[in-house]
């Protein structure tokens, strides 16, 4: 269920009484109903979801994940060897 | 696409698929509610980088497969009137009634259009004040708020044209019967992101208290699935059960407040029929008497509609993880994608339909 | 719809009608008239010119490639292009599947009563142009009008003939374990671009169609590689489609590379959208070739050379494993089937 992608609010507008928006995902622009992110502007981020805006993405908390994750990165590299015990490769993706 | 790609990088993913086999020293069963995630983890290959021991079983979370088979008959016949446009995401055209599909239906005159948001829907009813223009409501709290939009807007507009025929359906409830169930295997849940983006995951804690599973709301991409699944068997190796937010960048706790309000303003909570599982009590949602003149279903008359499930299909216990599609005798025999005996093998989210790509390389290799 | 008739130059002919009559096909003066004033002006040639009921051709020596096809699409103008480039290019594409030269073209067009004459008019613009960019003329053609409602606006069929030259044997059968895959550029263009135009989408963009007569391509690639194997344009079903054919046809198994796989930014994107894999979009100006593995250097920078090919690839290779099945090693390194679609492919919010 409930394909959605992000995209960035590129436009902000009224129809029909709704709040709407252009959306830009690289390079593809489509509309999306933005009467439940009473919050967002242009140039922010946000999830679409059947032709409506259901959040604005924290990029804060996004950059965060990151950090973690190059965190784990480290971590691994920090210790050696991988899963199997065998010496890290150089270069990320191996074959 | 930013928010997007950085979310597949292989080198971070295998970072955490190490971390995943380091972590789990025993065998675990965790279930991923959402269809959404049983197609990104088929088509990222995602389940053949896991430890043997961690098994996915797939849920129950997708509204083409749940959708029961009188309210695809239910749409047939209000499609084949001649003063209506029947509108519908994309999904459910192909998906079998007890006779007939909506394409099938279109094929014999009826107006099936499909439609990306519920307001396309709404936008036709405006053009065509002399046609009757009928929305395929079905989804689950992800589609709920646009769909109660649609409706807030016609009823503005005085649109008296326009009406939904509701399939709503809700997680939580789902949730619980399969945890309960004496056959339950589930040791903890991969949430639905979309779902809680919208509803926030404090319903969830109660949940994960009461039947002490861990549950954590994930995003969609490779990188959200693998960290949730790792969330999870950390979780699960520590005994623990909490609600844990993966998709921090898009889920909170409240969730979103905007969408609850207006879904709450238009559908009421109702008792729901599952397609293969049957009757869930307080399962889904249904349109409230303020907006009686928006419901389809009495607008048509269609009701006393009711119809059989295909007897050989056992789609109901692959929903809830009871089963694996190949255990099925249809499967890949009389039901195939290309001959659908249940909706688990038309939608593409659908187990059996990814099974039975899935399966025909490991066949061969 | 970005284009429109108006953005034509060419004047519309002054007719007593604004919109196609069913009187204009019933073969008195209105018919005459269409023909006459729209089709002659745009496709003038000696043969055509002749008004006979065929065309009288010099036959050339050798193999005859011989294809037909029909073009319906909705809208009949799209960004990139129109019905009438592609019932151009489709069929000089057809032809140069076989590795044919594309020489001649017929055409038919079914017309709906009251389609806008400036419509037909830049449509058959279209074509003229096309035709004069692939160097193939059209030599005989029919018209029909039928009532409101009995067709979509137009619908337009186009047969080709062309010459094979010596020593070309292309088929989907001819596929070997080890050979090449290769691909002359992005996918999904054409298919894209016509599901962001269709109504009810939402989509306010512009992809653009890749509509192409490809016969310069492929006679770049086969003075290099006469011996290639097959050769196919990936319309209908896209790439996964295509494969799937040589697959099965050829008895081999194809494995794809996913990082190998051009796709267009705004084409993946929209394809992520609709949740519709690009692989499965039609494309109307690439072509996928099969060659063998050590002329996959010499077939490539033959392909670069040619604008039509610039972003060409090789896409993955041929096994003997996996007969009759398309994989793919996903960036992750874990493994997929390319399967068949089934039925059309449908935008979905799940």
């Amino acid at each position: 269920m409930c394909l959605a992608v992000p995209g960035k609010v590129v436009a902000i507008f009224e129809e029909n009484g709704l709040r709407m928006g252009h959306i830009d995902y690289a390079g593809t622009v489509n509309r999306a109903c933005l009467e439940y992110v009473p919050e967002i502007e242009v140039g922010q981020y946000t999830v679409v979801h059947a032709g409506f805006a259901i959040s604005v993405i924290d990029e804060q908390e996004a950059a965060q994940s990151f950090a973690a994750w190059r965190e784990l990165t480290e971590a691994v590299h920090r210790n050696g060897t991988d899963l199997f015990g065998n010496p890290l490769p150089p270069e990320e993706p191996t074959e | 696409m930013k928010y997007s790609d950085e979310y597949r990088d292989p080198a971070l993913a295998r970072r955490l698929v190490e971390e995943i086999h380091r972590t789990a020293t025993r065998p675990w069963t965790v279930m991923e509610i959402c269809g959404g995630h049983t197609h990104a983890i088929m088509r990222y290959g995602l389940d053949q980088l896991l430890p043997p021991g961690l098994e996915l079983v797939h849920g129950p979370g997708c509204p083409v497969c749940v959708t029961p088979v009188e309210l695809i008959d239910k749409a047939v016949a209000i499609a084949g009137r001649p003063e209506v446009i029947f509108t519908s995401f994309g999904d459910m055209l192909r998906v079998p009634g007890s006779r007939q599909d909506l394409q099938m239906a279109r094929s014999q005159g009826a107006d099936v259009r499909m439609v990306y948001s519920p307001l396309e829907a709404v936008a036709l009813a405006r053009q065509h004040p002399e046609r009757e223009v009928v929305f395929f409501a079905v989804g689950f709290e992800t589609t709920a708020p646009a769909n109660a939009m649609a409706v807030v807007q016609a009823k503005r507009e005085g649109l008296t044209n326009f009406s939904e025929l509701v399939s709503q359906v809700l997680v939580p409830p789902a949730m619980r019967v399969l945890l309960a169930s004496p056959e339950n295997r589930v040791q903890g849940y991969l949430a639905a992101g979309h779902v809680c983006t919208v509803m926030g995951f404090a319903e969830y804690e109660a949940i994960a208290a009461e039947f002490r599973v861990p549950i954590v709301p994930v995003g969609f991409e490779p990188l959200d699935i693998l960290e949730g699944l790792l969330l999870l068997v950390r979780q699960l190796e520590a005994g623990e059960h909490r609600v844990e937010n993966q998709y921090r960048r898009s889920v909170t706790r409240e969730g979103n407040l905007a969408a609850q309000q207006a879904m709450a303003e238009v559908f009421r909570v109702a008792d729901r029929k599952w397609r293969g599982i049957g009757m869930l009590p307080q399962s889904g949602l249904a349109l409230r008497e303020a907006y009686a003149a928006f419901d389809a279903e009495r607008k048509f008359a269609v009701q006393e509609i009711e119809a059989a499930e295909a007897a050989q299909c056992i789609s109901g216990l692959i929903l809830q993880g009871r089963k694996k599609p190949h255990e099925c005798s249809a499967f890949g025999r009389e039901c195939t994608p290309s001959h659908p005996l249940g909706a688990t093998m038309v939608s593409s989210e659908g187990a059996c339909a990814a099974y039975h790509k899935y399966q025909r390389l490991r066949a061969t290799v | 719809m970005s284009i429109t008739p108006e953005d034509f130059s060419c004047p519309l002919p002054i007719t007593d009608h604004d919109t196609v009559q069913l009187a204009h096909g019933s073969g008195g003066r209105l018919t005459a008239e269409l023909v006459e004033k729209f089709f002659l002006p745009r496709f003038a040639n000696p043969t055509l010119a002749r008004l006979e009921d065929q065309a009288v051709l010099e036959c050339p020596g050798g193999r005859l490639a011989f294809t037909t096809d029909t073009f319906v699409v909705d809208p009949l103008f799209f960004p990139g292009g129109s019905i009438g480039d592609l019932a151009v290019n489709g069929t000089v594409n057809d032809v140069a599947m076989g590795g044919a030269k594309p020489l001649w073209l017929s055409a038919a067009f079914v017309i709906e009563e009251g389609l806008p004459l400036a419509t037909l008019h830049a449509v058959l613009l279209a074509m003229e142009q096309a035709a004069k960019d692939a160097g193939v003329t059209i030599v005989t053609g029919d018209t029909k009008v039928v009532g409101k409602g009995a067709c979509d606006k137009l619908f337009i069929t186009t047969t080709g003939l062309g010459v094979v030259p010596e020593g070309v044997n292309l088929s989907a059968a001819n596929l070997r374990p080890g050979d090449a895959v290769l691909l002359s550029g992005t996918i999904g263009d054409h298919g894209m671009a016509i599901l962001t135009s269709r109504e009810g989408l939402s989509f306010a963009s512009r992809i653009e169609s890749d509509t192409a007569a490809l016969h310069e391509l492929v006679a770049a690639m086969l003075a290099v590689c006469p011996e290639m194997r097959a050769l196919r344009d990936p319309t209908r079903g896209g790439v996964a489609t295509t494969l799937n054919e040589f697959a099965k046809s050829s008895g081999v198994g194809i494995m794809l590379r996913e990082e190998a796989i051009p796709v267009r930014p705004a084409v993946r994107a929209a394809g992520e959208v609709l949740g519709i894999d690009p692989l499965y979009v039609a494309n109307e100006g690439k072509l996928i070739a099969v060659v063998p593995a050590e002329k996959t250097e010499a077939v490539l920078a033959a392909m670069r050379a040619h604008p039509l090919g610039a972003h060409g690839v090789c896409l993955g290779e041929v096994t003997a494993a996996n007969a009759g099945l398309v994989a793919m090693r996903t960036a992750l390194g874990t493994h997929r089937i390319i399967d068949m679609p089934v039925g059309e492919q449908l935008p979905r919010i799940c």
